[in-house]
């Protein structure tokens, strides 16, 4: 697998602490939603630093890809990308890799999407990606954030489930609650998952991605309510998320 | 050549020189794993080696116990790039476990409770360089980190150190294991950084 560059076309805050930033990567071989890359940062004196982020776009011939990265707080990466890097410059990734928290264009089963915080990253490049391929598998998306603000892609997703019904978007807010939240904070439950989520009996497909102690939850709920653990993926990410 | 990137200089410590390439340090303990966590119940565990028709050797959850543990302390590397220095466990040497085996077979796949499995040569499984771990920091190794044991196998990526293990097949030949058939290496050594099957 060779680093290829790639240019910065394209910038786009996402929230107050994430931003989407749009490559064009020369040669770029194409991807699968879910998959994601290694990005190589150089400093003068030739140190180098790589991180892996998803690829937020769906897959498309034009050779661009997006990702979206959260600023963590003491990150040695992510401060960079999100602050310092401007349309113009130029980096080095590799990839598409990962071939198992993957959405096939050709799947037509029901499929539930969990995310929390930044997992909707890789989530959202299959929902992006049915959207492209024109499928008509019925999605879910139960998006587990802090806050109203903390959501990404916010108009797309309202536009997407205003348009097609069978993209369904629940939010679940664990901080703060917009007002006309019928629900008060808290993480993901049983009564959640019971009216957010596809029934197990229609045999959906779920991926759950978000911090560790949260892929923990979701699954075991999901689990509890029948789904069977071989319909779903999972993809933890970050730190641990494990209280201290 | 590589790209310099504009205003970015990294962080670099003395500590971060003693890892293999590509590598950041990280004090967390994060977790990879494919799919739900399993929940194991001491009096159903088993771990069984055997050479793909016979079952050569069995333990239960309390015959296990009773053979002699070590306590390693070694750092460990994830492909995903975090690694963490120094980490320490309590479990059951291979070298025990495999003591009165007799074998020319010369590599095994590793099977997890949850059906995940990862491949290792032999030579990498003996020899006080795999053990199945059941403590993590003197306290019972947790679900979502592997308990109630994993495989420990330290000088190779850590998605060779299988959690939630249930028993090795010996085998005549190497096969990829789950990961190795979705695109990871075939052997994983950290310092080669042999990260993905096509690089």
């Amino acid at each position: 697998m060779t680093w290829r560059s790639a240019r910065v076309v394209g910038l786009r805050d996402e929230t107050a602490t994430a931003r989407t930033i749009a490559l064009a990567v020369r040669d770029w071989p194409g991807h699968i939603a879910g998959q994601h890359v290694d990005v190589r940062l150089t400093a003068p004196d030739g140190y180098s630093a790589v991180r892996s982020y998803s690829i937020a776009s769906g897959p498309n011939s034009d050779g661009r890809i997006e990702i979206t990265v959260e600023r963590l707080a003491n990150g040695e990466v992510s401060p960079y990308l999100t602050t310092e890097l401007m349309v113009g410059d130029d980096l080095e990734l590799r990839g598409p890799i990962g071939g198992w928290f993957v959405w096939h264009r050709d799947q037509t089963e029901p499929i539930q999407l969990v995310a929390g915080g930044s997992g909707i990253v890789p989530l959202m490049a299959m929902i992006r990606s049915r959207a492209l391929a024109g499928s008509s598998a019925p999605f879910r998306l139960l998006y587990s954030v802090r806050e109203p603000g903390a959501v990404f892609y916010r108009d797309e997703l309202w536009a997407l489930s205003d348009r097609d019904h069978s993209v369904i978007v629940t939010y679940a807010y664990t901080r703060v609650t917009p007002k006309d939240s019928p629900r008060p904070p808290g993480r993901i439950d049983a009564t959640l998952i019971a009216t957010g989520t596809w029934p197990w009996n229609l045999n959906p497909t779920s991926y759950v991605c978000g911090p560790t102690s949260f892929v923990e939850n979701a699954t075991d709920l999901l689990i509890a309510v029948g789904h069977g653990r071989k319909n779903i993926r999972t993809e933890r990410f970050g730190a641990t998320g494990e209280r201290k | 050549m590589a790209i310099i990137s504009r205003g970015f200089a990294g962080r670099r410590s003395a500590a971060e020189a003693k890892l293999p390439p590509g590598q950041y340090l990280t004090s967390d303990f994060p977790v990879l794993s494919a799919g739900p966590t399993p929940h194991i119940s001491l009096d159903r565990w088993e771990f069984t080696i055997d050479d793909g028709s016979n079952v050569l050797k069995r333990w239960d959850w309390k015959s296990f116990r009773e053979l002699p543990t070590e306590t390693i302390t070694v750092d460990i590397h994830c492909v995903t790039r975090w690694s963490k220095l120094g980490t320490s466990w309590e479990g059951v040497s291979l070298d025990v476990l495999l003591a009165d085996v007799k074998t020319d077979l010369s590599y095994a796949m590793f099977r997890s409770y949850g059906d995940y499995t990862t491949n290792l040569p032999m030579k990498d499984v003996i020899n006080k360089q795999a053990w199945i771990a059941f403590k993590f920091d003197g306290a019972d190794l947790a679900p979502e980190h592997g308990g109630p044991a994993r495989l420990l196998v330290p000088h190779l990526y850590l998605w060779k150190s299988a959690k939630w293990v249930k028993g090795m097949t010996l085998m005549p030949h190497d096969k990829p294991g789950f990961w190795e058939n979705l695109g990871y290496h075939i052997y994983g050594d950290p310092w080669l950084e042999q990260r993905y099957s096509d690089q």
